[in-house]
């Protein structure tokens, strides 16, 4: 069984490959936005990584899952809060685990309602290896591969911790 | 008069999600605080630019109007066009019904056009249980105003109002003024009210528009403005229906407005950051003077504002909910097959 590493280890690095890739891009001052909840944890700790005081949108993708039909709105929907206009920008768009890449397709059909950015780079702390659609990170704290029945979960905000799940046959 | 049996099963799928949304009754504080929060998410989606999400795609809205309104009519449909469900509108009143077809046959031929969602406003109290009931059950029914008896999604969006405006319910004291008889409006205020734990209802009105009972709804009663509204957070004013005048309920419009129009001197009656709502549309000079109503303590027109959210939430939470029923029930049902 693969030992789930620890957050605090992995941002620093995930932190400078972030700063890398921007580079490369010539983007110079990107905006961030984290999925709710993990995702927001995980981009507050990457600007604090950062030492940045961007302020940091928030996405709420409950109104944009593809499964609504067969398990229903999630009763603990937020509002989503962008605090800057997203037309022309370069996004950086932060979740916790990347398993599927669902979650990220309904971020991007909702950034697009706000907006048309230049450009969006994901990063994600956990790549699970396993998606069901064509979306690949930029920036990935580490990749991992599970049992098809296990799930990981992220416990915030300070400290951060993963936290293996096995689920229920 | 009001059809108090088999609401609570009925409005609720076995998971006790909401599968319709008929009446405010027999419905959980926790259940209120669902939809006033997801409202709350929706009112967000109506500041962007694109002010739609993709929710019920694919999904068909029908709007069934056996009564004319032009303020729930047009937000139920706005709801559902931001939620992206297809929305057709039908004014009953003007169509099959005058030819002779009855509710029963026109809401049939309406489910076999493939509508997931009714939307009913009625004049005759207990229509959308009706319909719930004996109709349509595999189609979730809005209640759009029935008769006297509810229009819970009134009392939702004024609840959603009232927590905005103010932060809660518990410590608020409201008033509820003007007909409060002939009020749906009034009777799902005060069930919500109740509900959600508001310790001071007040209803105030003419002996002759005060409804027996009202002592279920925790409220109490006022026949006199300046002693009801002292010292209110809020005020909710009804709408003087005119055809009411017709009966001898009142002895004259003036004299109405004299004794319960909202006028700039008796709200100074109340908490100088009172707040001043209306379900529209309302009558200048009946029972609230201009300056009142444009005023800067009334959020009149927030409340049409909120009312799309809310209805998004009960469009929303309705179908998903009538959705996990019919997975339930077929599930169940290829049990017994094996």
């Amino acid at each position: 069984m693969t030992t789930l590493p620890d957050p605090a280890e992995l941002l620093p690095q995930m932190a400078s490959a972030l700063a890398r890739h921007l580079k490369t891009r010539h983007i110079d001052a990107p905006r961030f936005v984290g999925i709710r909840t993990g995702g927001v944890w995980v981009a507050q700790a990457l600007l604090e990584a950062l030492g940045s005081r961007e302020p940091l949108g928030v996405l709420d993708v409950s109104f944009y899952r593809d499964d609504f039909t067969q398990s229903g709105l999630h009763p603990q929907v937020r509002p989503s809060a962008l605090p800057f206009d997203i037309d022309g920008q370069h996004l950086v768009l932060i979740d916790d685990v990347l398993m599927t890449g669902r979650t990220v397709r309904a971020a991007l059909n909702e950034l697009f309602d706000y907006g048309r950015p230049a450009s969006v780079t994901l990063v994600c702390l956990l790549d699970l290896d396993a998606r069901e659609l064509p979306i690949r990170p930029d920036v990935v704290g580490q990749t991992l591969s599970l049992a098809p029945d296990e799930r990981v979960k992220l416990h915030g905000p300070a400290p951060l911790a993963l936290e293996r799940q096995v689920l229920a046959s | 008069m009001t059809p108090n049996v088999v609401k609570r099963p009925l409005q609720l799928n076995a998971q006790g999600q909401l599968r319709h949304f008929l009446s405010l009754d027999g419905l959980s504080r926790e259940l209120l605080t669902e939809i006033l929060d997801t409202a709350d998410s929706f009112l967000e989606v109506g500041t962007r630019s694109v002010k739609k999400v993709p929710l019920l795609r694919g999904k068909t809205v029908c709007n069934v109007f056996f009564e004319n309104s032009t303020r729930t009519r047009t937000t139920f449909e706005m709801a559902a066009q931001r939620l992206s469900a297809d929305v057709i509108t039908l004014n009953v009143s003007t169509s099959s019904t005058s030819k002779g077809e009855t509710l029963f046959d026109t809401l049939r031929n309406l489910e076999a056009m493939a509508a997931d969602m009714f939307v009913v406003r009625h004049a005759d109290s207990g229509a959308a249980h009706f319909i719930a009931e004996h109709v349509c059950p595999d189609v979730a029914v809005i209640n759009g105003g029935d008769g006297r008896h509810a229009h819970p999604t009134q009392g939702m969006l004024d609840m959603l109002t009232i927590r905005r405006h103010k932060g809660g319910f518990e410590n608020l004291s409201v008033a509820i003024v003007g007909d409060i008889l002939h009020s749906r409006v009034a009777r799902s205020d005060m069930l919500a009210l109740q509900t959600l734990g508001c310790r001071d209802i007040r209803v105030i009105g003419p002996k002759t528009l005060l409804p027996v009972g009202l002592e279920q709804y925790g409220a109490r009663v006022f026949h006199d403005m300046a002693e009801g509204l002292k010292d209110v957070d809020v005020i909710v004013m009804l709408r003087l229906q005119r055809e009411r005048m017709q009966g001898g309920l009142l002895p004259s419009q003036g004299e109405f407005y004299r004794l319960y129009g909202l006028s700039t001197a008796r709200l100074a009656v109340a908490k100088p950051d009172a707040i001043v709502m209306h379900p529209g549309p309302i009558n200048r000079g009946v029972e609230i003077e201009s300056a009142v109503a444009d005023g800067s303590q009334s959020v009149i027109l927030n409340q049409v504002t909120y009312g799309i959210a809310v209805r998004m939430a009960v469009l929303s939470m309705a179908m998903s909910g009538q959705t996990a029923q019919r997975q339930l029930t077929s599930e169940s049902a290829s049990e017994e097959q094996n």
